[in-house]
């Protein structure tokens, strides 16, 4: 019998069991993919949104505004990539100023710190390649990029650290109320809990009906993006977002704290929960508009195009059914009022990321509230990464070599990825099992050539270490394979 | 710190002909630095024929082409370190170039001069925003050119091939003759980027159907490729709604261009040229970094391996003559001359029965074949010798040489390249193909060890063309 079980290893996820692990509770995460973070964690545009945005007095302008203070010291204390850069809201019409006065009151009255608007004078100075167009912006100096990959995957390993326990490739089929807690159906297992978080992302929906009859519906909402070379990542130093405009809402152009230029999101609601496809309209929209902040979009450095589906609610369950605060528009975060010991953590849509460590906290006074639990004395809060050669000092290749020679083997010459870096992703905590896995935890296949050298090299590294032929490893899923003759069979 | 004479970093085609010619130019300190495990570039992955017809009055396949220049390379004793990272490159008097590997882990070396030849690579699929799914199954040709012929390892049973420069072409023969079908090539443009030859005895051979002016648009498949939506372009190469077509296949391979990898001469502050994408370099190929010189595909995408071959001589030659004499005035740009790109198609409404393309050399003379009354052929058409002969064949007795690889047990690779010691009749390619698929042989290898004797009945022979100790 768990005391939690979370379903869904995405950044919600994973911040709830990060946090649940400080305390004396058994708690489990289950994960229909063969990894942490493979859902919407894994295709949004990495911003740490100030807190502007929402509604004051909301959960997603409360939960923003404490994740936004937080994840400085988080990033620290958990080493994972993460820098203020600073944020700008575009406006390209002198009539529409008082929108960006708008934005700035309801920021002030969340608490956003330091937020002014500027000139086009003071704007340009700011960003000199900042689109013709734009005639003032909104400034938030708290706005900041994080590696959406990096954050998800310290959350996970920490609280696996921790003791909290991570099955993958675990899909819920059913959930079955019982006298103390529920019965989880995954198909080949059960799990009995006395407490479910419900953090499956575009699934949430499905999950939530399960057991509660206040019926929800969420209608996946696709961003599609763009991502450039390097070279192009110091085109511009803030996040440039846009007041919405004649050709609809704006997108953004901003930095990566890996160093890239990243264009998008559109934004269409789609039927299908496995809609990640991108689409030559979507591709061109994102282009055309990211050309009204920029004076020159670098549309031959693009590197790639990838498209995330955000869980947007589209039918919130009825007040007076549920627990939850908070209003339309508003994340679905509480206990089901007809199921007790349910907990939602639904509609997780932008600013969902910058919330995590906020979300992660207060998902954890719920279950307090539920299960009185003591405080782990042994938790240890802090969790180191993996070293990454591109970025160390000299002194700390050195050693990183001395210390394993695998560290001198360039695998991903791109972003300049090492054997060593590669076998610490695999034999860590929650270890990478997936080509892909690989890259989110060392970037090796993210650069230019998009994982043409590295490939082979990967894959045969994977086999080895997994002692499992070459024809078996994966990209993500289970039938994402990439050879089909095993190692003595005929060409 | 270790100093040195000349850097040269790349040990492909380009670098070790540079690194020959600075040698007999009288420079006694060279280091090649080498990434992969072994010399030879690209090459080695190379395993079809048609290199060398310029530098050694002869065809060869790849890793024969590079076998001979790793020879001389021992026989003059240049040095070289393989699995070796250049991560730094600093012009200058002296250079000073930082390297990393596993047995002295990150290290500098002084240099008085430096040649980059670190080649190119492919154009992935993002940089041409391919819409659709990312699922696996997507390769660029030379990652599945890798896959196959050095690993030994089929990356996909049905195959769309985009781009139909020479890579795609060889890679959509690799792929039949090792047992996939590949259901089409498709080309963006009104011609294709390959050479007329390829297209004759890489696609028409095995009735690959190539649909130029046409595109993928769109891949299906979430976790594998299940299929591609090809479409046709217009005159501005966009596609033209309606002429969508679905294609099943799990594996999709790019061949849509090469890019020189410059972002070591970048880092060097060498001045770049956006028409070749190459640094800019001066008459002695030396470019704006004081000390550091480029040639081969680094310099501009080049045909013919046979071409690098030439201009990494001169680029070794005029690094030698600068540590010897030291530098002169820069003078002025120059680019290098870069014949124009292939823009091959066959004639359209050729008679086949009666008119072949040669696939002697590149020129890919278009010859007419007619028998006269007498039973004797009268052959027009051909630029040179061999042409006759081949068109003489191609109507009597159509012959091919075929290259494929054969696993090996107890060496440090997995496969060796082979190829038959001579030309076998057409129809027999298949038989000789099922035959080298099921052969294994035994390390040691050396180039032209018989692997398999009287293959297919034909009296021919299947011989290695690379080294496998």
């Amino acid at each position: 019998m768990y005391d939690v079980i979370i379903i869904g290893a995405g950044v919600s996820g994973c911040a709830i069991a990060r946090e649940l692990s400080r305390l004396e509770l058994k708690t489990a995460v289950l994960e229909k993919a063969l990894d942490v973070c493979e859902g919407t964690s894994k295709a949004n545009s990495g911003i740490v949104h100030a807190g502007y945005d929402a509604i004051p007095g909301t959960l997603k302008a409360r939960l923003n505004v404490e994740g936004s203070r937080k994840m400085e010291a988080l990033s620290k204390e958990l080493d994972f990539s993460y820098r203020r850069n600073g944020s700008l809201v575009l406006c390209f019409d002198e009539k529409e100023q008082d929108k960006l006065t708008e934005l700035k009151e309801r920021g002030e009255e969340s608490g956003v710190e330091g937020i002014r608007i500027l000139s086009r004078q003071e704007l340009v100075s700011l960003e000199p390649e900042v689109g013709d167009e734009a005639v003032a912006a909104l400034y938030a100096p708290t706005g900041g990029i994080v590696c959406p990959f990096g954050l998800t995957i310290a959350l996970a390993e920490n609280a696996a650290d921790n003791g909290v326990e991570f099955y993958f490739g675990r899909e819920v089929k059913g959930i079955e109320r019982k006298e103390e807690g529920y019965l989880i159906d995954t198909g080949e297992e059960t799990y009995e809990t006395r407490v479910v978080i419900n953090a499956a992302g575009v699934y949430a929906d499905q999950i939530h009906n399960l057991v509660s009859k206040a019926f929800m519906e969420i209608t996946p909402r696709k961003g599609e993006y763009l991502l450039y070379d390097k070279k192009t990542g110091g085109m511009v130093s803030n996040t440039l977002f846009q007041l919405p405009t004649a050709l609809g809402k704006g997108i953004l152009v901003t930095p990566t704290v890996h160093g890239n230029l990243l264009t998008g999101p559109t934004a269409q609601d789609i039927g299908d929960r496995e809609g990640t496809n991108t689409s030559r309209e979507g591709l061109a929209q994102v282009s055309a508009k990211a050309a009204l902040s920029v004076k020159r979009v670098p549309g031959r450095d693009v590197i790639t195009s990838f498209s995330g589906l955000r869980a947007h609610v589209t039918v919130r369950p009825k007040a007076g059914d549920h627990g939850y605060v908070g209003e339309e528009e508003d994340f679905v975060i509480g206990e089901a009022a007809d199921a007790p010991g349910f907990i939602d953590v639904a509609g997780m849509e932008s600013p969902g990321l910058s919330c995590a460590p906020a979300t992660g906290e207060y998902v954890a006074g719920l279950v307090k509230k539920l299960l009185q639990p003591e405080e782990k004395k042994n938790f240890v809060s802090t969790r180191k990464g993996i070293p990454n050669m591109a970025l160390a000092s000299d002194e700390e290749r050195h050693r990183l070599i001395r210390e394993n020679p695998a560290y001198g083997n360039v695998i991903c010459r791109c972003e300049m990825v090492t054997e060593g870096e590669i076998l610490d992703a695999i034999h860590r905590t929650l270890g990478a099992v997936t080509v892909d896995g690989i890259k989110r935890r060392t970037r090796a296949g993210m650069g230019r050539c998009q994982s043409g050298f590295c490939n082979p090299k990967v894959v045969e590294i994977l086999a080895r270490e997994l002692g499992k032929d070459e024809s078996e490893i994966r990209k993500s899923g289970k039938d994402s394979w990439f050879l089909v003759n095993k190692e003595k069979e005929q060409l | 710190m270790k100093r040195t004479d000349l850097i040269i970093v790349g040990g492909g085609p380009a670098g070790m002909a540079a690194a020959l010619a600075a040698r007999e130019k009288g420079i006694r300190d060279i280091l090649i630095l080498e990434r992969d495990k072994e010399l030879g570039g690209i090459l080695n992955q190379c395993i079809h024929n048609g290199f060398g017809l310029h530098t050694f009055k002869e065809e060869l396949t790849g890793p024969e082409y590079a076998a001979r220049y790793v020879d001389m390379v021992r026989e003059k004793k240049i040095q070289g370190l393989l699995n070796t990272m250049v991560i730094d490159v600093q012009g200058g008097n002296p250079c000073r170039v930082t390297a990393m590997n596993r047995e002295e882990g990150m290290f500098q070396i002084e240099a008085r001069a430096v040649v980059l030849a670190m080649g190119c690579r492919e154009r992935p699929r993002g940089a041409m925003n391919i819409p659709g799914y990312r699922p696996a199954g997507i390769f660029s040709a030379g990652t599945a050119q890798r896959y196959v012929n050095i690993e030994g390892r089929m990356p996909g049973r049905e195959v769309v091939v985009l781009g139909s420069g020479d890579i795609g072409l060889i890679m959509a023969r690799r792929m039949t003759l090792q047992g996939a079908k590949v259901r089409m090539v498709a080309e963006i443009m009104p011609y294709s980027g390959g050479l007329k030859r390829n297209i004759v005895q890489c696609l028409d051979d095995f009735g690959i159907p190539l649909k130029l002016s046409h595109t993928v648009t769109e891949i299906h498949g979430r976790e594998r490729v299940e299929g591609v939506t090809v479409a046709k372009v217009d005159e501005n190469l966009a596609p033209i709604p309606g002429t969508e077509e679905y294609v099943a296949c799990d594996t999709l391979l790019l061949s849509c261009g090469l890019i020189p990898e410059n972002e070591l001469s970048q880092a060097a502050g060498a001045e770049m040229d956006d028409v070749t994408q190459g640094p800019v370099v001066n008459a002695r190929l030396e470019t704006t970094a004081e000390g550091i010189f480029a040639c081969g595909n680094v310099l501009h995408v080049h045909d013919l391996v046979d071409n690098v071959s030439i201009e990494a001589e001169r680029a070794g030659a005029f690094a030698a003559e600068y540590i010897l004499e030291g530098r002169g005035d820069w003078g002025e740009a120059l680019r290098p001359k870069i014949p124009a790109k292939s823009k091959s198609t066959l004639p359209e409404g050729r008679d086949a029965s009666s008119q072949l393309i040669c696939i002697g050399c590149p020129v890919g003379c278009l010859i007419t074949v007619e028998k006269k009354e007498d039973g004797s052929l009268n052959i027009t058409g051909n630029t040179c010798q061999k042409g006759e002969a081949y068109a003489r064949n191609e109507f009597t007795a159509p012959v091919r040489t075929v290259t494929s690889m054969i696993r090996v047990e107890g060496g440090r690779g997995k496969v060796v390249p082979v190829k038959t010691a001579s030309e076998i009749p057409k129809g027999k390619i298949g038989e000789c193909m099922d035959e080298i698929r099921r052969a294994k042989a035994l390390a040691p290898v050396r180039v032209g060890d018989v692997l398999i004797k009287n293959v297919a009945g034909t009296g021919v022979s299947v011989i290695a063309t690379g080294n496998m100790d």
